[in-house]
């Protein structure tokens, strides 16, 4: 189906039903219980969820497939946000152009800096990037404060021009994203015995795109265009004595890549309509590479699942204090009570990064493949031992070209 | 006809002087060995002519066109395909993939986003691949891993790739370094069932004389950066500045 071999169609859909659902299974705990502020399930983190996925997505086109890292792709998602927000600002409160808007010039801005920094390869092109999006930091920060809004950022006012909402009669409020009139802060909540469920038109619309980039990205992988891509990763050398001019590959992946930072920067504004000089500083691009590695770098869908397991463990972790670990441990004997506490409270918290360095550790020493290569390592091993020793080998004789990424 | 015309090539790295006016032409449907012991020069004869390399003075000219200066995607675009020392393979790919990529390359030229299809539906692209490993006995391991392969399997699946693309002139250097006396044997008889059905002008730097003299129908003898002889094998054979160069002269 879609062009795509069964196991990527079955994929596809999965991760469909993923996002349609997820207002349902992220918020697993009825309302007032004590479990409840696990719940995922609210608009602005399921945004975020589907957001970085396409980051990662994108990020993986580049790191994944060719190996080149990039320590500089929070540049192009701000660049992608910056862009939303002036068409926003200038033209109107839709969210289509001020999308298509940021993934263009995110696409312009990669072309220069990938030609850039693709002279070199290895640590050398990690630290141009690096030096590129720190450089685009410093910019949005001080030097164009009149284009950036400096430290304070920008935000769409009344005052704004909205030329063609204003020619159109300028329908709805004047500083609410809408899709053609959608507005995409709106939430419909259902309540089932106890448990509330949200859903939420932007979240719904940016799951949408994830859902697109995410099917362009699997016809990317498995292209002739994919696969040379991931022949530089293997032997760029000998590529070149095969005929193949890699520099244009390596810059096509860059500004694809940089499109998918744009498009997910674009829909950060479309989500909430206000942007920073943050976001393009050099921890946001380290973010992106924590998400790729920890769900499987070079997998299609091994990215999706760490965008959500970063932005949960930064949203839901972060929100545990000392208050609430005292109350969860009230139970244990004071003295013993007190430890614990202490000890989780360096864990929770404002300290939720150590967490992620632990979780980050664990899976890098002892799953090399990420979440994603881990699950499929550990479905083989089950496989293997069912089907008992005496067919090992004919079995791993039949399995498909292992090289195909993974799912 | 000559498909390969070497003139007057020099190449100087600092204070050694690699090769020292080289000349030779290559035969076309000829197979051509450069011999010489270690340190004369051969690897970087052969670099010269993939654009590895710019010798410093002196033409290299490959079926009428000049390959000094040109990059090394553009050199096997014209039609010359190098097998390396070390075999240089997509490692992470199956052996299918690896004979793919130089048939896109062929078929596609340096530069395609072909994005939108797949890359197991171009069913031409997938027919060749099959077709030539089946030519090199590697069919039925077409979807395993290439690093997984034996060191013979390896260079054999590198001298896959090359044929894929059908090339006008193949480059070998060393094709059977390292390797047991068996798989050199077949080796041989590969490189030998190739000449026979495809009639492919072959340059091959070798040291093993069983493979030189099994193969080549013409030896040049490179020693010093220079070419000190050239001939047809037999008469290289009782050549006494070959002997000399590869013996030594008698202390004076």
């Amino acid at each position: 189906m879609f062009g795509l071999n069964r196991s990527d169609t079955l994929l596809l859909i999965f991760v469909a039903l993923l996002t349609m659902l997820a207002p349902f299974f992220l918020n697993p705990f009825p309302e007032g219980s004590s479990l409840a502020q696990f719940n995922g399930g609210y608009p602005d983190l399921m945004q975020r969820f589907v957001i970085f996925g396409i980051f990662a997505i994108g990020f993986n086109i580049l790191f994944g497939l060719t190996g080149y890292l990039s320590f500089g792709h929070a540049a192009f998602l701000g660049i992608g946000s910056y862009a939303a927000i002036w068409m926003m600002k200038l033209l109107t409160m839709n969210v289509i152009p001020a999308i298509i808007l940021s993934v263009i010039v995110a696409g312009v801005f990669s072309l220069f800096v990938g030609y850039i920094s693709l002279r070199r390869s290895g640590i050398y092109f990690s630290i141009l990037t690096l030096a590129f999006a720190q450089m685009s930091y410093a910019l949005a920060y001080s030097v164009l404060t009149p284009i950036t809004g400096g430290e304070t950022g920008l935000q769409p006012k009344l005052s704004d021009p909205r030329i063609l909402d204003t020619m159109l009669g300028g329908g709805g409020d004047a500083t609410r994203a809408n899709l053609f009139g959608l507005e995409m802060g709106k939430s419909w909540q259902m309540d089932w015995n106890g448990w509330v469920f949200t859903f939420n038109t932007g979240y719904y619309v940016a799951a949408v795109v994830m859902l697109i980039a995410f099917y362009l990205s699997i016809r990317i992988f498995r292209s002739p265009f994919g696969l040379m891509l991931r022949a530089i990763k293997t032997n760029q050398n000998r590529l070149n004595y095969t005929g193949v001019n890699t520099k244009p590959y390596t810059l096509a992946a860059f500004v694809i890549s940089g499109m998918y930072a744009g498009l997910a920067g674009g829909l950060l504004v479309a989500m909430d309509t206000q942007v920073g000089p943050e976001r393009m500083f050099w921890t946001a691009s380290g973010e992106v590479v924590l998400m790729t590695i920890l769900g499987g770098v070079g997998t299609l869908i091994g990215p999706v699942l760490g965008a959500g397991l970063i932005k949960y463990m930064e949203n839901i972790l972060s929100k545990i204090n000392e208050g609430l670990l005292e109350t969860w441990f009230a139970f244990m004997p004071d003295t013993a009570g007190d430890v614990v506490v202490t000890v989780l409270a360096l864990f929770t918290g404002k300290g939720w990064h150590l967490t992620l360095g632990l979780i980050f550790m664990l899976v890098v020493v002892f799953l090399p493949g990420g979440l994603v290569g881990g699950l499929v390592q550990g479905g083989r091993r089950m496989f293997r031992s069912r089907d008992g020793k005496a067919t090992r080998e004919t079995k791993s004789n039949q399995t498909p070209p292992t090289s195909t990424p993974a799912e | 006809m000559a498909i390969l015309q070497v003139r007057n090539v020099s190449k100087r790295f600092g204070g050694l002087q690699a090769l020292n006016d080289v000349n030779l032409s290559v035969e076309e449907g000829t197979v051509h060995a450069i011999i010489g012991p270690n340190g004369a020069g051969k690897s970087t004869l052969l670099n010269c002519f993939v654009g590895r390399l710019i010798p410093d003075t002196g033409t290299v000219m490959f079926d009428g066109k000049s390959l000094l200066g040109i990059k090394p995607h553009e050199i096997n675009q014209i039609g010359v395909s190098r097998v390396f020392q070390t075999p240089e393979i997509f490692g992470d790919l199956s052996l299918l993939e690896n004979v793919m990529i130089p048939t896109f390359a062929h078929r596609d030229g340096a530069f395609k986003v072909n994005w939108w299809n797949r890359a197991d539906r171009e069913s031409d692209i997938q027919d060749h691949a099959e077709e030539i490993l089946q030519e090199i006995g590697l069919y039925e391991k077409r979807h395993e891993i290439a690093d997984a392969m034996s060191r013979g399997d390896k260079r054999r699946l590198e001298m896959a790739m090359c044929l894929s693309q059908d090339p006008k002139l193949l480059l070998l250097d060393e094709p059977t370094a390292g390797m047991s006396r068996a798989d050199t044997n077949a080796t041989i008889d590969l490189l030998k069932r190739l000449g026979e059905t495809r009639g492919l002008t072959k340059v091959i730097i070798e040291h093993d004389m069983h493979v030189v003299f099994s193969l080549a129908s013409y030896i040049s003898v490179l020693a010093q950066g220079t070419v000190i002889a050239g001939n047809t094998p037999e008469l290289i054979k009782g050549d006494p500045k070959v002997k000399e160069a590869y013996l030594g002269t008698e202390a004076e």
